[in-house]
């Protein structure tokens, strides 16, 4: 008996359990070299990003200024309040400035006497054209922008996205967008696009958006360079914000907690090392 | 373990309440007097995170439900209104959706801290099963609170998901209906969902009710595995653990608040910001990250078995791969309960752990190429761990000679430090 487990152990569990690890250990290596060969996203150099990251304000208003004169032709951003853009840590527009804007909007609304009323900063930024009338004019629906910027995200290869839970990088949405909107190909190599669709190098598909940013399109106020390059990254920072517009308020909380968490979690530490100092345990 | 209380009602009022409900005896018993190994480490704190995250995931969760709207056309955006106009709601919404996160990297933890140490070993099997009933039950409750959002991963997540049970032969169409609540998830999916998911966490506050009272019959297991024999092998439950817990669920929480503060969005999927529409279907259908080692050994069976065909076996293999646990004090024999005395079974365990982190990446990745191979070994391990090598290595294995108590083991280990 003594003699059948030992043969057990030396000619079956060893081999096993060495073969179990050289098959892992075969496999993940065979599994990394399966990588795709897609184009290169870009990563925008976000003021935003990271831990101490807060939103610039003068790119958010020129991302603002893009959205508004480009953008909102087709896209809306169903749930942006108008009163949103003179809160804090986000374009840092003033009261009035947000209440003149909301103006020049013509909001439906039942209870108004011709069914419709110019806009007030409670009003949330309509949309250009109803679900039906889009697919009527475009075939498909325009995506709203309000979450946009948190629904796209790049690629990034592991173990690269590992680190992001420590840098506490949530910008793939913004470098999706800014790398799809640099990106437009007129001739791509060796694709067939599709008669009425645009190609886009990323992230290497055909959309129905015609390429929406020409150098010089927008005017710019001050002296940010008026390329489709400074547009894209604009844009994409005020989606961001749009996505996540308390993003520097819940920052600056987190911090307080932090600091009360690390604080606490001593003074417990040394409260449970003084109870277990006259007990071997 | 009870009558370890020395409490003598010491009012008059006191002594009325002892003779008619013994709550404050009861309480001074199982919180305070409980007697404690006093070797337990801090893997052993997670019992107590857990009470928390529960604690946690209900106070938020009834707040989030004053302002969440159960229907198709306004749950999106109520979780939106949630975050952007509710006061304080980005953090009850973040809290919430991390704290699943939270939760379930804590029960991992702690099975696989009960796994390591024999935990489920005589006298504590209906203790395990409580828990691996708690398991299935928390399952059950984050998948069908990740539908409430009524994003794109929700729907199809739940589609997938429910679509499951289709697989069962007679009765597989009729409970994927009343899953459902049609022929397709919908706005009677949704309120059902969000009305299940409001009932099972005060089902599993009572199971955890059990799970507690199983634990103190026999109490606590300890890092040595051996049983307590007398008075110094323990400490009173309060202060020594109730502190130490304490301190453990503060550390906890720093990455916790990490998650909620710093990085609310990065455990999610970005498809979930993307309202739900059945006329698209996701590139990639990918459950959250705590369900990824069952999904990919739902998806590893794509061969036939004799008369069952692939759906209904990775059905067989995903319910396996939970019920087995539910077998796991009857499958390992072994008399000793901690791992620390089993050279033999130390590195097929650390496979095992190292196996399901594997699970866990394959379950993320598409079902093709070397993924595919990759999880039918992996799958083959996870059965094989439980089902062979545990009830083989009772046989075979030659445990290290275990300390005669509690005490000496502590005493030995504080003479060598």
């Amino acid at each position: 008996m003594k003699n059948m487990k030992s043969f057990i152990k030396s000619a079956v569990i060893k081999p096993v359990l060495g073969a179990i690890l050289v098959a892992a250990g075969l496999g993940l290596a065979m599994s990394a070299n399966a990588s795709e060969t897609a184009a290169e996203p870009k990563q925008g150099n976000w003021t935003f990003a990271g831990l101490f990251g807060t939103y610039d304000e003068n790119q958010l208003q020129r991302g603002f200024q893009v959205f508004k004169e480009v953008c909102a032709g087709c896209h809306g951003a169903k749930l942006i309040a108008f009163r949103t853009l003179a809160e804090e840590g986000g374009p840092g527009y003033s009261e009035d400035q947000v209440k003149a804007l909301a103006a020049t909007f013509t909001i439906a609304d039942p209870e108004a006497p011709d069914g419709e009323r110019p806009g007030v900063p409670a009003d949330r930024w309509p949309s250009p054209f109803t679900t039906q009338e889009a697919i009527d004019s475009f075939g498909i629906e325009p995506p709203d922008f309000s979450v946009l910027a948190k629904a796209r995200s790049i690629h990034q290869p592991f173990p690269y996205w590992v680190f992001n839970y420590f840098t506490a990088y949530q910008e793939g949405g913004p470098d999706f967008i800014y790398s799809l909107l640099t990106s437009y190909e007129e001739n791509p190599h060796g694709v067939e696009v599709p008669e009425g669709k645009y190609y886009y190098g990323y992230p290497g598909s055909a959309l129905s958006m015609p390429p929406p940013l020409s150098d010089g399109l927008v005017d710019y106020e001050g002296d940010a360079p008026e390329t489709v390059d400074q547009y894209a990254q604009d844009v994409a920072a005020f989606m961001m914000w749009m996505a996540d517009p308390h993003m520097v308020e819940r920052k600056a909380t987190g911090f307080r907690v932090l600091i009360f968490l690390f604080l606490f979690a001593g003074f417990m530490y040394l409260v449970k090392r003084k109870l277990f100092s006259n007990v071997a345990h | 373990m009870s009558g370890n209380s020395t409490y003598t009602p010491s009012s008059g009022i006191e002594k009325w309440l002892d003779e008619r409900l013994p709550i404050i005896r009861f309480s001074k018993e199982h919180l305070m007097d409980f007697p404690t190994p006093k070797n337990l480490n801090y893997w052993w704190t997670f019992g107590a995170i857990l009470a928390f995250c529960l604690v946690v995931q209900i106070a938020t969760g009834i707040v989030l439900a004053m302002h969440f709207t159960p229907n198709v056309d306004m749950a999106f955006d109520s979780v939106e209104h949630i975050r952007r106009d509710v006061n304080f709601g980005r953090i009850i919404q973040g809290t919430h959706a991390v704290g699943a996160s939270m939760f379930f990297a804590a029960v991992y933890i702690h099975i696989f801290r009960g796994l390591y140490y024999g935990s489920y070993k005589a006298p504590r099997e209906v203790l395990w099963i409580l828990g691996v009933i708690i398991l299935v039950l928390m399952m059950a409750t984050a998948f069908m609170g990740y539908v409430l959002p009524w994003g794109q991963m929700s729907f199809w997540a739940a589609t997938v998901i429910t679509n499951i049970f289709a697989a069962i032969p007679i009765v597989g169409e009729p409970i994927l209906q009343l899953l459902r609540g049609g022929f397709a998830v919908g706005n009677p999916t949704l309120n059902r969902f969000f009305s299940l998911h409001y009932l099972l966490p005060f089902v599993i506050a009572a199971v955890v009710a059990l799970h507690i009272w199983a634990l103190h019959v026999p109490g606590n297991n300890n890092p040595t595995g051996v049983s307590v024999k007398d008075d110094r092998d323990t400490l009173p439950f309060h202060p020594y653990f109730t502190m130490k817990d304490l301190f453990a669920i503060v550390v906890f929480l720093i990455p916790f608040a990490w998650f909620v503060f710093f990085a609310p969005d990065i455990l999610g999927h970005p498809d979930n910001y993307i309202r739900a529409n059945p006329l698209v279907t996701p590139a990639h259908i990918v459950p959250e990250w705590y369900f990824l080692p069952f999904y990919a050994i739902l998806r590893a069976i794509d061969f036939n078995i004799l008369f069952i065909d692939s759906k209904l076996g990775g059905v067989i293999f995903f319910a396996g791969s939970l019920l087995i646990l539910f077998f796991v004090p009857w499958l390992d024999r072994s008399k000793v309960r901690s791992g620390s005395f089993r050279p033999l079974f130390r590195p097929f365990y650390w496979l095992f752990i190292l196996n399901f982190f594997l699970l866990m990446y394959l379950g993320a990745q598409p079902a093709e190429g070397t993924y595919v191979l990759l999880a039918k070994i992996s799958t083959a391990y996870y059965f094989i761990y439980f089902l062979v090598i545990l009830p083989l290595l009772s046989w075979i294995e030659r445990p290290a000679p275990l300390p005669a108590s509690i005490n000496e083991a502590v005493l030995a280990k504080s003479k060598s430090a």
